[in-house]
């Protein structure tokens, strides 16, 4: 039998805030000018067998305020990153978000509005994210971006796979020092086309890039050469001129993953050869989240083979008909799924533009000034903070004799103590230490990646050093 | 009349004023300066920036200013109805706003020890199985960024599957019908597959036969959304599923139409393996001019193993995240998935609970065949396909008629539909409907906005028989008139960034 019967039907008399014509004098009316007597009519092509035939399983529709407090109650249980000096990075990275940037993107029309399908009436949107591109080209040197991927790990799959249709080659090199889930993630992009993904070492004094191994390693079936600045474990990869020479001999294209906010103070990657440029769009206004939505960054060269096979939207300028003003529409939609089916450069269709949004209005807000204060900023910190730790005894920092630009890393290996032991009693104190890259790095033994930002003050960090001290002198005997 | 602000506002390169601020950090700590020094040593020269980008410099207040004149050339289902097909464009509630900017939401970093972060991985735990729950999958995994993005993990399962059954060589066929969204045959490809479209029957339905004709031995799976994109509902979906099962493969459910069946119908029970569906879409969270979104997948118990890594999990006392899972298809993305959208989508489950959400699907459900009754009474549209049939979340109409006799096609009546302060229907999909309108009005808009809409409708069908030139010349209300699209695309004239434009107008 089936629940709602007729008699039950029109004894249901929820009206809910969302639902205006749930009132059932409306509902009523509308199902006479259709001509029916019962909305269950109009699911009578559902085979009775499949229809459901007990209520959902879930909670019972709750107030506005109801709702407010059981989810704030359970969020109580979350510690922040305002109550507890964090100094976690690792492609997640707390930074300020400056409030014309929350305003802006709360602005309903740009939030509650679909992808700019009608460019005359969503110009709004659309100018946003052609100034968003333009501002990704000029931080990067690049001179074509697109409006967005979802993040940076997804963005290198589509990159390596650019890579590989322009070539028509099935390798890709990485480093060795990369996140462990964008490795993966390329993984996942790369396996079902074919395409071998390999590792470069690096130097283990300094970290950087292993030259040598590179050129080893790359052949004629190289589609893509990808490295990152800085590197996941913070240092700056310095040897970049040689890399990309090494990927232009070989003609493979040459990938770089960029942390924007470094490029106030970085070269940026256009002025050494790169090809493509990527990277996580999320310290520009977007807040960690937890780890999402974040930005994808997708940028490459004026090249029309290039372009041709970029994935996801671009933003153009043009004009209107009669050429008497300027506008903004999609452009090259030819490559996208929503035309070019099985054959499109990429399946993505709704991004990550509103985050696109906030990093507009936060590079506009910064400026050139603000970008280079920021990267300089994010250096001084990070210097204090691994002098300061690099004092106490048993602790190695950084492990690698390079420039630091945001993340370092920490070793304990000759404290006696273990990254777990440290970890927990930071956290009794209130401190939230570095991520373990133990198991991503046994080679470096004992050792944690610490992040710090324009966010963290020297309090923070002398908070830091001082329980670091004291945990790592306690209980010696 | 409507009018949208027509703002001259100029492209921010263009704004603002050398040394002009918008934004100032807090100083580097004396302290500090002194034990480092000048920053800028740090970083050896061959590596340093040289030549500062070229940003624009505003004030805050120019900045606030830019972007406000924006927002007002920006249509927004704030405004109206926004009865774009198979967008699912509903009301966004603002409770859910508010509970995401929260800094227990935003300020917690994906690292962070499970002692730390109880509340958010509770959330998330309840929120997937709420959502097992509503599909009748087995398990549910939060990741995927996007539809296509869960279309992608769906393939990369069915893969995985069959190579787990030895099988991955000989199953390379993805099937897809001829009415599919375009990402399905796209994600197919992503997924190494070679894509098979099978056409639609005089319903509008799949072809039954056509279907048998395309199994076999290389088939991997099937990608189907029921209701399809006519708004139909797949009556033979038993049929069908047993065909493809039959023959080995796998059966996929594209959950952008998921609205119309919320507690009427599931997409496990009806037989499907896979499940995404499209937070932006049915769980009510804003579409943010194109994003971001969230496009969880659900699987049968199966194939629960091969899901990405981690998934939430609980063990009595902690919630904690599992990355135990030998047989996952690895990673699709970093971290866990936009979390900061699903917070989204389990205040608006709990906003509206069992009752509330199976009162949306039966409203708009009610909306779309109340809107296809007064549309087709206008005479001017033609309702291809399964006549008399109900339709589900949407109904797809034809301007066949109108461009046949008058020139006027799908594309002007949506841009004259625009003139009128409303956002139009989708146009040219699916592909099986020529000239098509694509009409989803979902359940958040009252009956005096649908005949609104009507009305429009109806003033541009009079129109375009006694005064055509409106129509074709449409739009003009809104911030500008009608746009030339291909000359963005043209690579003569295509601009698509400032440096491209400067580039342009310096060497011309
Ligand atoms: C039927 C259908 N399938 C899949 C998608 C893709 O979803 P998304 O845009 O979330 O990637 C859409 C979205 O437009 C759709 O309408």
């Amino acid at each position: 039998m089936l629940r709602n019967s007729v008699g039950e039907m029109m004894a249901k008399s929820f009206v809910h805030p969302y639902i205006p014509n749930s009132i059932p004098k409306i509902k009523k009316d509308m199902m006479k000018q259709i001509g029916i007597q019962n909305i269950e009519e109009l699911y009578a092509d559902v085979p009775r067998k499949f229809r459901l035939k007990k209520k959902l399983n879930l909670p019972n529709f709750m107030s506005e305020h109801e709702v407010k407090r059981f989810i704030e109650t359970l969020l109580s249980k979350n510690v922040t990153s305002q109550e507890m000096p964090t100094f976690l990075g690792a492609g997640c990275w707390p930074h300020y978000v400056p409030a014309v940037v929350e305003e802006i993107i709360q602005r309903t029309e740009l939030l509650t509005s679909y992808t700019p399908y009608q460019p005359e009436i969503s110009q709004g949107m659309l100018q946003v994210l052609f100034e968003y591109q333009s501002m990704i080209c000029e931080i990067t040197g690049m001179e074509v971006a697109n409006s967005s991927m979802y993040d940076w790990a997804s963005a290198l799959g589509e990159a390596v796979r650019m890579a590989a249709r322009l070539t028509k080659r099935t390798e890709a090199l990485i480093p060795t020092i990369i996140h462990p889930e964008r490795a993966k993630t390329l993984q996942t992009y790369s396996d079902p086309v074919g395409i071998h993904i390999h590792s470069v070492d690096y130097d283990s004094e300094t970290g950087q890039l292993d030259i040598e191994d590179l050129k080893t390693k790359i052949s004629k079936n190289t589609a893509a050469v990808y490295i990152e600045n800085p590197t996941y474990l913070g240092f700056v990869e310095a040897q970049v001129k040689e890399i990309a020479e090494e990927a232009k001999d070989h003609e493979s294209k040459f990938i770089v993953g960029v942390d924007p906010t470094s490029l106030g103070v970085l070269k940026p990657p256009s002025e050494y050869g790169a090809d493509i440029v990527i990277g996580e769009g999320q310290p520009l206004g977007i807040p960690m989240n937890y780890g999402g939505p974040f930005l994808g960054i997708f940028a490459c060269r004026d090249d029309m083979r290039m372009i041709r096979q970029m994935p996801g939207s671009i933003v153009g300028m043009t004009t209107t008909m009669d050429e008497t003003k300027r506008g903004f529409c999609n452009a090259l939609q030819t490559r996208q799924q929503h035309i070019r089916r099985e054959k499109a450069t990429s399946n993505i269709c709704t991004n990550e533009a509103l985050c696109a949004v906030a990093a507009a209005v936060y590079l506009a807000s910064l400026g050139p000034k603000g970008l280079k204060e920021l990267g300089e900023t994010i250096i001084s910190k990070t210097q204090y903070a691994m002098r300061l730790l690099s004092e106490i005894r048993g602790i190695k920092t950084p492990v690698f004799k390079s420039p630091h630009f945001k993340e370092f890393t920490v070793n304990f290996d000759d404290t006696g103590k273990t990254i777990k032991e440290i970890h927990e009693k930071l956290l009794q104190r209130r401190i939230h230490g570095g991520k373990k890259i133990v198991e991503e790095f046994p080679e470096l033994g004992e050792t944690a990646l610490y992040c710090t930002t324009e966010v963290h003050s020297k309090d923070d960090i002398d908070f830091l050093s001082n329980a670091l001290e004291k945990i790592i002198g306690e209980d010696e005997s | 009349m409507f009018k949208q602000a027509r703002w001259k506002e100029p492209v921010i390169f263009e704004l603002g004023h050398l040394g002009r601020r918008g934004h100032i950090l807090p100083p580097v700590e004396k302290e500090i300066q002194q034990v480092v020094g000048d920053p800028k040593n740090q970083i050896p020269e061959k590596i340093r920036r040289q030549t500062s980008p070229r940003l624009p410099e505003l004030s805050e207040v120019e900045v606030m200013r830019h972007y406000i004149r924006l927002s007002q050339m920006n249509y927004c289902v704030d405004l109206g109805l926004y009865p774009l097909g198979s967008c699912t464009m509903k009301y966004n509630p603002k409770i859910n706003e508010k509970i995401a900017k929260l800094p227990q939401v935003t300020s917690i970093h994906p690292y962070q020890d499970r002692k730390t972060v109880q509340g958010i991985l509770e959330i998330l735990y309840k929120l997937s199985h709420w959502l097992a729950e509503i599909t009748g999958t087995y398990e549910v995994n939060l990741q995927p960024a996007a539809g296509a993005h869960g279309e992608f993990l769906g393939a990369l399962i069915m893969r995985t599957h069959h190579k787990f059954n030895n099988e991955d060589k000989i199953r390379t066929e993805l099937i897809v019908p001829d009415s599919a969204h375009g990402t399905n045959p796209a994600s197919g490809t992503m997924a190494g597959f070679n894509v098979v479209v099978v056409p639609s029957d005089e319903d509008g339905c799949v072809d039954l036969r056509a279907l048998k004709d395309a199994v076999s031995e290389r088939t991997a799976g099937l990608m189907l959304t029921n209701p399809n994109t006519l708004g139909i509902f797949e009556k033979n979906i038993e049929d069908i599923t047993e065909i493809v099962h039959d023959a080995g493969g796998l059966l996929y459910y594209d959950g952008a139409n998921l609205n119309a069946i919320l507690g009427k119908v599931r997409p496990g029970d009806m037989g499907f393996d896979i499940v995404h569906m499209n937070i932006h879409k049915t769980f009510g969270t804003p579409h943010g001019g194109g994003g971001p979104g969230a496009g969880p997948v659900g699987v049968s118990e199966e194939l629960a193993k091969f899901l990405p890594v981690p998934t939430v999990a609980f063990d009595g006392e902690w919630y904690y995240l599992d990355y135990n899972k030998p047989y996952s298809i690895g990673n699709i993305r970093g971290f866990y998935g936009n979390v900061g959208v699903l917070v989204k989508a389990f205040t608006y489950i709990l906003s509206l609970g069992a009752e509330g959400l199976e009162e949306i699907a039966e409203i708009s459900v009610l909306n779309t065949n109340y809107l296809m009754k007064k549309l087709e009474e206008i005479g001017s549209y033609e309702l291809p396909y399964a006549k008399g049939r109900p339709r589900k979340h949407e109904c797809v109409f034809s301007a066949k008629k109108l461009n046949k006799e008058k020139r006027i096609r799908a594309l002007h009546i949506s841009k004259r539909i625009l003139d009128n302060g409303l956002h139009s229907p989708t146009t040219y999909f699916p592909l099986i409907v020529e000239e098509a309108l694509m009409i989803e009005p979902t359940e958040s808009f009252e009956r005096e906005e649908l005949d609104r809409f009507v009305g429009v409708m109806k003033k541009i069908a009079e129109e375009a028989n006694e005064n055509p030139n409106e129509v074709l010349q449409a739009p003009k209300n809104t911030a500008v008139n009608r746009l030339d699209e291909a000359k963005a695309s043209h690579p003569k004239t295509m601009v698509l960034s400032w440096k491209m434009h400067l580039k342009k107008t310096t060497s011309s």
